[in-house]
């Protein structure tokens, strides 16, 4: 199936109306791929957007995690602070590029505070409805076999609520990613939506076409290798998904 | 104590097992006052109840769902304050959960992610044992509850009954004064619940802890219970208070057991009020719900 769509795609490039500069085939396509694989340009790209990635999502998450555990167990930030959460998490994760370009100028810290932005919010609504999705049955043990403090927080409720926390980490990681790349784009700076960019610039369209196609592929990449994996196994050990 | 025996023409046999509960001399180790509680939704689920429990009783609060016994457990385990009245625990009122009250639910209430042995030490360490005198403490009471071989299992790869025996195994392990058991073995089949009930009898003539057990299962309350509190619904009071005077361990095939069964069966039924017509906006959150608003604390 993917295989005829393929060679459908061939066909209409060669043969279509469109002109082969703007609407290139399979083929070119691959050949540019191989092209940036060879002469290092895809892999400093990948290494430069990666890197920032992971800053900005490590930062996401070690932040978003617990405020979102402490919006849903605190009553006075369930009040003040979940109404901006939820506020801010409907803008567009690019709107936030003006203001960091204001506050930061034309850093790497502006795009890490665009990353940081795009994907914090998801995350910790994701991990506040993992608490929210407790049963209550659990909480009231933990309450009654006196687990208090330090060790509620790490030994009850965060693995109480790890089904959704882990659902929090995989969406931010898309944000994340999106976000990456539409800062990237907008502002020159290395990386793989620079390599866009440049496509774009020399109308080099299979550079461009390779470049999407490498940013799908370590997406699909991620979520399958990394994510798929870790959710598995906490369905498992959680007894969500019988194992045995 | 407001007791009043029945005026009815019972045999005379069962009340020779069956005898209104004394005032005891000695010290009480639980003390409920005038409480009172009511639900948010304006449902009465008690109303001014008085109750004594003595050191090392085992009292079963009798009655039929909905009649406010576990929302009187939960207030006694500190898990919901009531509206009015006090408890009052070895002379201090209670007000939260505490270390020499344990709370036994209905469900067994494991950490899933945690095997049957880390569900026991991973309690006892939160009360500041050393890990191998948790673990050690942990493989004692799994194997009292007949557990060995399936220390490192996880929850759900356990039936049904063997998780209430790990919640079991657990309560005891954490070794509390008092133990709050609410239904607990309620979901198990015949022949679980019957192996926990000998379980339950054999650890608690060994420790003498003071056990309030609560049931609608009227032989669950008389083959346990030293003492069987019948509480009515609607609002919940206390009905009856009587001792059960039959000796241990005591056999449901045995003929005055039987009897006094019968007995506590009809006593039960005279008690239950005219049920409401369905639909009446009362009837919502009756149940023994575990209260919600336990999630602010911390």
């Amino acid at each position: 199936m993917g295989l005829l769509l393929l060679i459908i795609w061939e066909v209409a490039a060669r043969f279509g109306p469109w002109p082969e500069l703007l609407f290139p085939g399979p083929g070119a396509v691959a050949k540019s791929l191989f092209e940036i694989s060879i002469d290092g340009r895809l892999l400093t790209g990948t290494g430069r957007s990666l890197s920032r990635l992971l800053k900005g999502y490590a930062l996401s998450v070690a932040v978003g995690i617990p405020l979102g555990l402490v919006t849903a167990r605190v009553s006075f930030f369930a009040k003040a602070v979940k109404p901006w959460i939820l506020g801010l998490q409907a803008l567009p994760s690019i709107c936030w590029l003006p203001l960091a370009l204001l506050w930061f100028g034309l850093s790497e810290a502006a795009i890490l505070f665009v990353v940081v932005m795009g994907s914090l919010l998801a995350v910790a609504i994701a991990a506040e409805d993992g608490v929210k999705a407790i049963q209550p049955q659990l909480l009231s043990a933990a309450a009654t076999l006196g687990i208090r403090g330090p060790r509620f927080y790490l030994g009850v409720l965060v693995p109480a609520a790890f089904p959704g926390i882990v659902t929090g980490l995989k969406l931010g990681w898309s944000f994340a990613w999106r976000a990456l790349m539409a800062g990237e784009l907008l502002f020159v700076s290395g990386g793989l939506g620079q390599l866009l960019t440049f496509g774009r610039d020399l109308l080099d369209v299979p550079l461009v076409m390779a470049v999407m196609v490498a940013i799908v592929a370590i997406g699909i990449l991620t979520d399958r290798v990394v994510f798929r994996g870790l959710e598995m196994r906490v369905r498992r050990r959680w007894g969500l998904a019988h194992s045995r | 104590m407001h007791f009043r025996w029945p005026a009815r023409r019972a045999t005379s046999r069962p009340e020779h097992y069956l005898a209104p509960a004394r005032q005891r001399d000695g010290p009480t180790k639980i003390s409920v006052s005038r409480v009172s509680h009511r639900y948010e939704n304006g449902v009465e689920a008690l109303r001014q109840v008085d109750l004594e429990i003595h050191p090392g009783q085992l009292v079963c609060l009798l009655g039929p769902s909905g009649c406010g016994k576990s929302t009187l457990l939960y207030a006694i385990g500190g898990l919901a304050r009531p509206t009015e009245g006090e408890i009052i625990l070895d002379g201090a009122p209670v007000h939260k959960p505490g270390p020499e009250r344990l709370l036994m639910f209905q469900e067994a209430a494991l950490f899933p992610w945690l095997t049957a042995r880390q569900n026991v030490t991973f309690a006892l360490r939160s009360k500041g044992l050393s890990r191998k005198a948790a673990r050690a403490t942990a493989d004692r009471f799994l194997a009292e509850v007949k557990l060995q071989g399936f220390e490192d299992s996880l929850p759900h790869q356990l039936s049904g009954g063997m998780r209430m025996r790990v919640s079991l195994a657990r309560a005891l392990a954490m070794d509390p004064e008092v133990l709050l058991m609410d239904e607990p073995f309620a979901p198990l089949d015949a022949q679980t619940r019957s192996e926990m009930h000998q379980l339950l009898q054999a650890i608690w003539s060994a420790t003498h802890k003071t056990v309030i057990f609560v049931t609608h299962d009227v032989r669950e309350a008389l083959l346990l219970g030293d003492r069987i509190v019948v509480m009515s619904g609607r609002p919940g009071r206390i009905a009856q208070d009587l001792e059960v005077r039959l000796p241990r361990p005591r056999d449901p095939e045995d003929e005055r057991w039987v009897q006094l069964a019968r007995h506590v069966q009809t006593l039960l039924r005279s008690e239950s009020p005219h049920e409401p017509p369905k639909g009446n906006a009362s009837e919502a959150g009756i149940g023994p719900t575990p209260p919600d608003h336990l999630g602010g604390g911390g």
